[in-house]
């Protein structure tokens, strides 16, 4: 980073004039310019480096589809502390995201995007911008549009509650990157599970009115959680191989989770049938590329400036 | 039983001279402390503007979070946008000593009562505009703030230390990714200059009108509130941008912009201030769109901070379960 | 219409232990519905770059503290509170700005 001077100091300046010094810890801590800076990235023995490739896409595009979701409540947030919250709960995404998909350009560079060659676009960048919808492998719960503050805190307590469930045994994955990524991402999704769980209790006891748009918000998105569940190919491939989980694995666990926040809150499961709308053609999920239409329109938004520019520094 | 002698009241004379010797001595004054009903309300009304500036000045790289061209850019911008909601925070809670709740800062906000920083009527029209923001922008805005975390209301100067260290970091980020841009293709740095050319005026008007025509400076300035005049910082500001324009490599919109040996510092032109109260008086491009974005979050937020309210009152333990329910007042997508 | 809810979260006062081995510290305040999203909305807010590592929050209202001088003035309202509820301060429509 360049040497930039603003001012003199004087005698005013105290609080700034040493901030200029070291600003390393401000954004986003010492490796920001490379995710994996000093990582070994190394596909373990016996693994199959496209399956671990495409497995780090699956939970890298859940974070960071979601995390794009939850960006646009930045200024838009019923007050400042819930604005700045759910701010830090989409960097803690877009944090896991940028890791995961470095991961997977690290293990199978062939599912990186091509661009010119003199294009100076990192790889995770490629994988996040210069992918269409069926390529991304996220699930479709978020991925579908926002709705309101009761719908987002129903959304991060399922989300949350699953993903902390798969991230706590992928711990244990022989894959020494996804291991360091599961055991920040687990502080993480604690609390994001704990502001939601807690929301979650607030809204439903607190006026007819909240109550009424968080049953809304969950039966809105009620036809998206079996699919968490649903064990793609490549999960299962990873999860044989030591590097991932099966999400069945950890459905009972979920499960109970939320049973425990509805039963505190005082709210039924909702009562329609789950299926309403989580297969595509043929049975196909967001995990096969298979999407509902909100997903296009996100994209369009998020890629626009960075494909005007495929040769372009950031 | 002991008998606490009643303190003996003051007469308005002699507080306003305990007053006026901390400020002399240039001392803090704290929010219990007596002070003149001028001073309170000079101090509301700058705390305000300046959390609602904050608050505002969300929108307009807001706005380009969703579209942030790579993953790294995506973290700063929404880490500095969140900043941005933190100094409102701040301040507000600063304002909230002096006697005036955030509610009710709001409304005067959305009811267009209370003003913000003309410059975020201005709007954002390219992902230059992000790098330009931070370092013209947030480095004037710098200029300004840097001596207010000297002011003399204690919690004023106390969120301003804490606002100044964040500042840092934005500003870096903005020159950093307009040095990046530079290096890039000729695109980027077309983009840059016009982004340059379109802020530089804008900037200079964040300093206020020209000493002569400021009414509030000079009690502002008795009073310890403000510390420097505006065309001091202005003059500052000019000085400390125009080598960061030439290692950036772009040029200033200025024809006049030129080093005046004698004085040590630059000779620059004036900006156009009809333009300037224009826009101070609501007729800016965005000025309808700024404070209707903020009215719409603030009104939808309403029934969550209500439910919130009952909740912790206890007395929400209604369960119905009405399931129509419209959930289209979420956040819009740009 | 806003104007018909007049109910506003409380203030609270936030505490950080910067590091341990030292002292919680006064750094501000925010509004919170109640205790627990107090300390949920501290950590999001005061603790963003880790500056802390431990945090206490309570209710501006909670606070007993002492006379700002000897000579108390008697018309210091709530003389008893640190910091002082809302109390409607009126501000002309018509100040005016920069």
């Amino acid at each position: 980073m360049p040497d930039v001077r603003t001012h003199e100091p004087d005698d005013h300046d105290n609080a700034y004039a040493g901030l200029l010094v070291n600003d390393a810890h401000w954004a986003f801590g010492t490796d920001f310019e490379d995710p994996l800076a000093g990582v070994d990235t190394t596909v373990p023995d016996g693994v199959d480096p496209a399956t671990l490739a495409t497995y780090c896409l699956m939970l890298g595009d859940d974070a960071l589809v979601l995390s794009q979701r939850l960006a646009e409540w930045c200024s838009n947030a019923p007050d400042l502390e819930e604005d700045i919250a759910l701010s830090n709960i989409a960097l803690d995404l877009l944090g896991q995201a940028r890791l995961l998909l470095a991961r997977a350009a690290a293990a199978d560079g062939s599912q990186v995007p091509t661009l010119p060659d003199s294009s100076p676009v990192p790889d995770e960048d490629r994988l996040a911008f210069f992918r269409d919808a069926p390529q991304f492998r996220n699930v479709r719960l978020a991925e579908v549009p926002g709705g309101d503050f009761a719908q987002t805190v129903v959304r991060i307590l399922l989300f949350s509650s699953w993903r902390l469930a798969l991230l706590d045994r992928l711990n244990q994955s022989r894959d020494a990157v996804l291991a360091a990524v599961a055991a920040k991402a687990v502080k993480e999704l604690t609390y994001h599970r704990d502001f939601a769980g807690r929301w979650f209790l607030t809204l439903a006891r607190g006026t007819d009115e909240s109550r009424r748009r968080l049953v809304a918000g969950l039966d809105a998105l009620w036809p998206f959680w079996t699919e968490l569940f649903e064990t793609h190919d490549v999960e299962r491939a990873a999860a044989r191989s030591g590097v991932g989980v099966d999400p069945a694995d950890v459905a009972a666990d979920v499960e109970a989770v939320l049973d425990q926040v509805l039963a505190a809150s005082g709210v039924e499961r909702p009562a329609q049938p789950p299926h309403a709308a989580d297969h595509g053609r043929d049975g196909r999920t967001g995990r096969d590329g298979e999407h509902t239409e909100a997903l296009t329109a996100l994209l369009a938004e998020m890629q626009v400036v960075a494909r005007a520019h495929p040769g372009g520094q950031w | 039983m002991p008998v606490v002698a009643e303190p003996e009241q003051e007469s308005e004379a002699q507080l306003e001279a305990r007053f006026e010797a901390v400020i002399n001595r240039k001392d803090r004054v704290e929010p219990r402390d007596w002070m003149p009903d001028a001073y309170r309300r000079t101090l509301v009304r700058q705390v305000a503007q300046h959390a609602h500036s904050e608050i505002i000045g969300m929108q307009p790289e807001g706005a380009w979070i969703g579209r942030a061209p790579s993953l790294r850019r995506k973290a700063i911008l929404l880490a500095k946008v969140q900043d941005e909601a933190g100094h409102g925070l701040y301040l507000y809670s600063a304002a909230e000593t002096l006697g005036v709740s955030r509610q009710e800062l709001t409304e005067m906000l959305i009811s267009g009562r209370q003003k913000y920083s003309s410059i975020f009527n201005y709007p954002t029209l390219s992902y230059a505009d992000v790098g330009t923001i931070g370092w013209l922008v947030d480095g004037a805005a710098i200029c300004n703030q840097v001596p207010l975390c000297r002011t003399s209301f204690g919690p004023y100067g106390r969120a301003m230390i804490r606002i100044c260290k964040e500042e840092s970091f934005h500003q870096r980020q903005g020159y950093e990714l307009l040095m990046t841009m530079m290096r890039g293709t000729d695109e980027q740095r077309a983009m840059v200059q016009e982004s340059v050319d379109r802020f530089w005026w804008p900037s200079l008007m964040m300093f206020g009108p020209p000493d002569d025509e400021s009414p509030n400076t000079a009690r502002s300035m008795a009073w310890g509130v403000k510390t420097h005049t505006n065309d001091e910082l202005r003059q500052r500001f000019v000085d400390m941008t125009v080598p960061q324009a030439k290692a950036l490599g772009v040029t200033l919109p200025d024809p006049e912009l030129v080093w005046n040996e004698e004085r040590g510092a630059h000779d620059f032109g004036q900006p156009d201030w009809d333009e300037f109260w224009d826009v101070v008086k609501g007729n800016g491009p965005c000025n309808a769109q700024r404070v209707a974005h903020r009215k719409k979050a603030w009104d939808d937020g309403a029934w969550v901070r209500e439910a919130a309210l009952a909740f912790a009152a206890g007395d929400g333990s209604d369960t119905s379960s009405d399931t129509s329910s419209d959930t289209s007042d979420g956040p819009r997508t740009a | 219409m806003t104007s018909e809810i007049r109910g506003e979260w409380p203030l609270y006062e936030v505490f950080v232990r910067g590091k341990r081995g030292l002292n919680h510290v006064h750094v501000g305040s925010l509004h919170a519905p109640d205790d627990q999203l107090a300390l949920r909305h501290a950590r999001d807010v005061y603790t963003r770059r880790n500056e802390g590592v431990s945090i206490w929050v309570v209710r501006s209202s909670a606070i007993t503290a002492s006379s700002p001088d000897e000579k108390d003035p008697l018309f210091a309202p709530s003389g008893d509170k640190v910091y002082r509820h809302p109390t409607f301060y009126d501000i002309p429509a018509d100040v005016p700005h920069m």
